[in-house]
């Protein structure tokens, strides 16, 4: 719609033979012009959750080369000429989610498109989310037209230590186009998940937490000499004794996310936990401990690790006042991703609300990945991340009608 | 221990009027969703005896005198939901042996304690065509079950029909699930599959013969076999086909074989049903399609689309959705409704496909599926509209009996799950809640 509005506004004068004629010429033309980084929209909401403060009753988002330059009401901020105007019934910052493996798998789902976990060995912090990343992947363009703008992906959950994970936005030809950060955590599973499997260690939990820590100890031992270690496995693993990568603990009972605790506690490295199924009986522990939650989908199944699993542990961790996000999470088979719009709804309507909820994929996940000063709210200055939507974000009949990433519309087809 | 707390229940139970049975009871006040007849903004709904004695308008429908009078003021009363394609129940049907093993049933299968059921009825869902897997061309017998409550054993649950005999299906299945390289005596190709099926089904129509000619003559009759007993059944129609089948063309060679031997089909899943959705309306084949959060996880699967549902509607195909518990959870069934409309199905279609229209592809379209006087009263009361993420299932009641409370602190664990939602054996030994009932509720 919007080509062809541009087109009858700037051409109003061509004869409409004309204008059909060059159709295909201008969609070429026209519509990279309107969404490359420097163009300069202004999206009206009628309802804009800005996610710094109250939200906005008919609102203004102005975006100027690929950064929000102005977000208030109508009456605050006047567009300027020359702005393309895009209308939506609500406004959200881009969505964010906080860990997912999409991009390294694929929604085929066969051997070739299945790059988030090597099964060769048991510890592998080695191996770099960025070298198996695909920005073309349908996945990626799946959850973009649904409002996701940032992913934190990488290994997925399935080894005691399967690999690292990246930031990207759902944008690019390529992984460097995509990559927002190459490196954000290790990713570490503690429990059934991470067990070697056919005779492999780790066997049990108890040799689980002792392969970790004698990891740990072989990185603080490398970190104190004057020679950085050139093992690439040792040389990872000493910027997390140095605090400067956090570990992604996946653990969902308990007695794990205890263990969790444990070990950074020993080592004092940063830790951030995932999945968490059992956080509500350990909420005290997780509070005093200062460590952040990258919450299982709502809509995870219940059973084996995650028998205890519930719609309402989102909710716990607010009232506990623990940060915590919604993720997408890693899966299996069918959906072979899961969309952090619908998990967060789920828990919007079980008791979390709807402002928490929309925080759990916005501003408090930039939090956890470190990067709330470039994305999760609209304030001025930050990158233009947006989705759009034509009614509550949250409803099942409510489609996503558009989404913007750094200032570029790069979604228009209502999902 | 149990058996004290199950005989502590049944005392109850006599203890208090039983609904189901004698004192009728009046729901007023509801906006009712009756599916068959238009929507009635404050209604009232009088059930006796397990069934619905009346519907319609709260100003014109009067309680019987001595009816309890429930009042539902700001709460909608919708049919409960039928399910299509589950596999609650902890069920295993066919094994390793073989492809086609149309004898074996489910019935023998399924544990009536686990907490699979219960969560189906805490989303709602009233009957159910539960169903073994699709690691197979044919893996047994489906059940067709009612959802009651307290259920000790399999009979608890079954639906009889006018011959006193429990009801079911006729799992097949067909594309990539039931192929299995260098498998033995399973299909190696999608030929292979059809000429499997083909090949049974005409030892079907031979052993059906035999029976004709021995024209109820002990003596002529063949030797009895399962396999051949039960594919007799879906030859003359008294057992309907559950076909699972996901691609274009699996999905029409399903329809071809339906041709072939006349049995009644069920397209199960239909993934790609936005792309042959005139023939299987040409074929007046129901379609039970499904809903998942995004395409893919198997190379089928890779073009299934939200947009099945519109597809087939436009068609104007008998279109049913399913959970495929626990592909998707049963307590969520409503959702499906709610991403049909978002993705441009009519709201009535949508919510026909969660009762009605499955109610048909099971043959129980007189006894549940909709809010008529003379059906079953198995009924879903909602906090509000059924195609909101901010609705809720505050009860589902089952003919005349209520099966789930989301007020009771046992029923609201199953719905929200929490520590020892998972276990089989019910929530009954729990005996610390969460004192946080309701959400939103």
């Amino acid at each position: 719609m919007n080509i062809l509005k541009l087109l009858s506004n700037n051409f109003c004068r061509a004869t409409l033979s004309k204008v059909i004629a060059s159709l295909a010429l201008f969609s070429i033309v026209a519509f990279p012009l309107a969404s490359s980084a420097s163009a300069q929209i202004a999206v009206r909401g009628e309802t804009v959750w800005t996610m710094a403060g109250e939200p906005i009753s008919n609102g203004v988002v102005l975006v100027k080369d690929g950064k929000i330059e102005a977000v208030g009401t109508a009456a605050q901020v006047r567009i300027p000429d020359g702005y393309r105007t895009v209308n939506a019934k609500v406004v959200t910052p881009g969505l964010i989610d906080a860990h997912t493996v999409i991009g390294l798998n694929g929604y085929l789902n066969q051997p070739h498109d299945q790059m988030a976990l090597d099964g060769g060995a048991s510890i592998q912090p080695e191996l770099r989310a960025i070298d198996a990343y695909n920005a073309e992947e349908k996945l990626v363009e799946w959850v973009r037209s649904l409002g996701v703008t940032t992913i934190h992906t990488g290994h997925q959950p399935s080894a005691l230590v399967s690999g690292q994970t990246m930031i990207a936005k759902t944008t690019g030809k390529n992984v460097d186009e995509a990559t927002v950060s190459p490196l954000a955590m290790i990713a570490v599973t503690l429990g059934q998940a991470g067990l070697g499997g056919q005779g492999r260690s780790p066997g049990t939990r108890a040799k689980q937490a002792a392969m970790l820590r004698a990891e740990l100890i072989k990185a603080q031992e490398a970190s104190k000499k004057s020679e950085p270690s050139t093992d690439l496995k040792t040389e990872i693993m000493v910027r997390v004794v140095k605090r400067e990568v956090p570990l992604l603990v996946t653990a969902e009972k308990a007695q794990d996310i205890i263990t969790a605790l444990r070990i950074a506690k020993e080592f004092n490295i940063r830790i951030v936990l995932d999945g968490a199924s059992d956080a509500p009986l350990v909420l005290d522990e997780i509070k005093a401990a200062g460590v952040p939650v990258i919450l299982h989908p709502t809509m995870a199944r219940p059973g084996g690790d995650r028998e205890n699993l519930s719609m309402t542990t989102a909710k716990k961790l607010k009232d506990a006042g623990i940060l915590f996000a919604i993720q997408s999470g890693y899966e299996g088979y069918v959906p072979k991703t899961r969309v952090v719009l619908f998990e967060a709804a789920l828990a919007a309507n079980a008791g979390l609300g709807k402002r928490d909820a929309l925080a759990s994929i916005t501003i408090d996940a930039a939090r956890i990945i470190g990067l709330d000063s470039r994305v999760g709210s609209i304030v001025v200055g930050k990158d233009a991340d947006l989705a759009m939507y034509d009614g509550d974000p949250f409803e099942y009949t409510t489609k996503c009608i558009g989404t913007m990433i750094n200032g570029r519309i790069v979604s228009e087809e209502a999902r | 221990m149990r058996k004290l707390l199950r005989l502590v229940c049944v005392a109850a139970l006599f203890a208090c009027p039983i609904l189901g049975q004698q004192q009728s009871v009046a729901f007023t006040n509801a906006r009712l969703i009756p599916i068959t007849g238009p929507e009635i903004e404050r209604g009232t709904i009088v059930v006796q005896g397990g069934k619905i004695t009346a519907i319609g308008p709260s100003a014109s429908v009067r309680p019987p005198a001595g009816a309890r009078i429930v009042d539902m003021a700001g709460k909608v009363i919708m049919p409960g939901l039928v399910d299509t394609h589950s596999h609650i129940g902890g069920t295993a049907g066919a094994d390793a042996s073989g492809p086609i093993q149309p004898e074996v049933r489910l019935l023998d299968s399924l544990n009536v304690r686990a907490a699979s059921l219960q969560r189906a009825q805490a989303g709602g869902i009233t009957s159910v065509n539960v169903m073994p897997g699709s690691g197979h061309l044919n893996s047994g017998q489906t059940l067709y079950l009612k959802l009651r409550d307290n259920a000790v054993k399999i009979d608890d649950v079954l639906i009889f029909d006018k011959n006193g005999k429990y009801m079911g299906g006729m799992k097949f299945a067909n594309g990539t699930n039931s192929i299995r390289a260098g498998g033995g005596s399973f299909p190696g190709t999608r030929a292979k599959s059809a000429s499997l099926v083909r090949t049974q089904l005409i030892k079907a129509q031979e052993y059906r013969e035999k029976i004709r000619k021995a024209n109820g003559d002990a003596s002529k009759m063949p030797p009895r076999d399962l396999a051949m007993e039960a594919l007799v059944e879906v030859l003359e129609g008294t057992r309907i086909v559950h076909f699972h089948t996901h691609r274009h063309d699996d999905i029409l060679t399903a329809l071809r074989l339906q041709k072939e031997f006349g049995f009644r089909i069920v397209l199960q899943h239909v993934s790609e049903a936005w792309k042959v959705a005139d023939e299987i309306a040409a074929a007046k084949a129901p379609a039970s399609i499904i809903f998942i959060d995004s395409p893919g996880g198997k190379l089928e699967t890779m073009d299934i689309k939200f947009e099945n549902g519109i597809a087939l509607e436009k068609a104007g195909a008998l279109t049913g959705f399913h959970t495929d518990d626990s592909i998707t959870d049963s307590r969520w069934f409503l959702r499906s409704a709610g991403l049909a409309v978002r993705a441009g199905m009519s709201r009535d279609k949508a919510l026909y496909a969660v009762t009605m229209a499955n109610a048909i592809m099971m043959d129980l379209q007189d006894r549940v599926g909709s809010l008529e006087v003379g059906k079953d009263a198995d009924m879903v009361v909602l906090s509000g509209d059924p195609l909101s993420v901010y609705t809720n299932v505050l009860e589902t009641w089952v003919e005349g009996n209520k099966v789930f409370d989301r007020s009771d602190p046992k029923d609201y664990l199953i719905a929200v799950g929490g520590f020892g939602a998972g276990n089989d054996e019910g929530t009954d030994h729990i005996h610390c809640f969460d004192g946080d009932i309701g959400g939103e509720y």
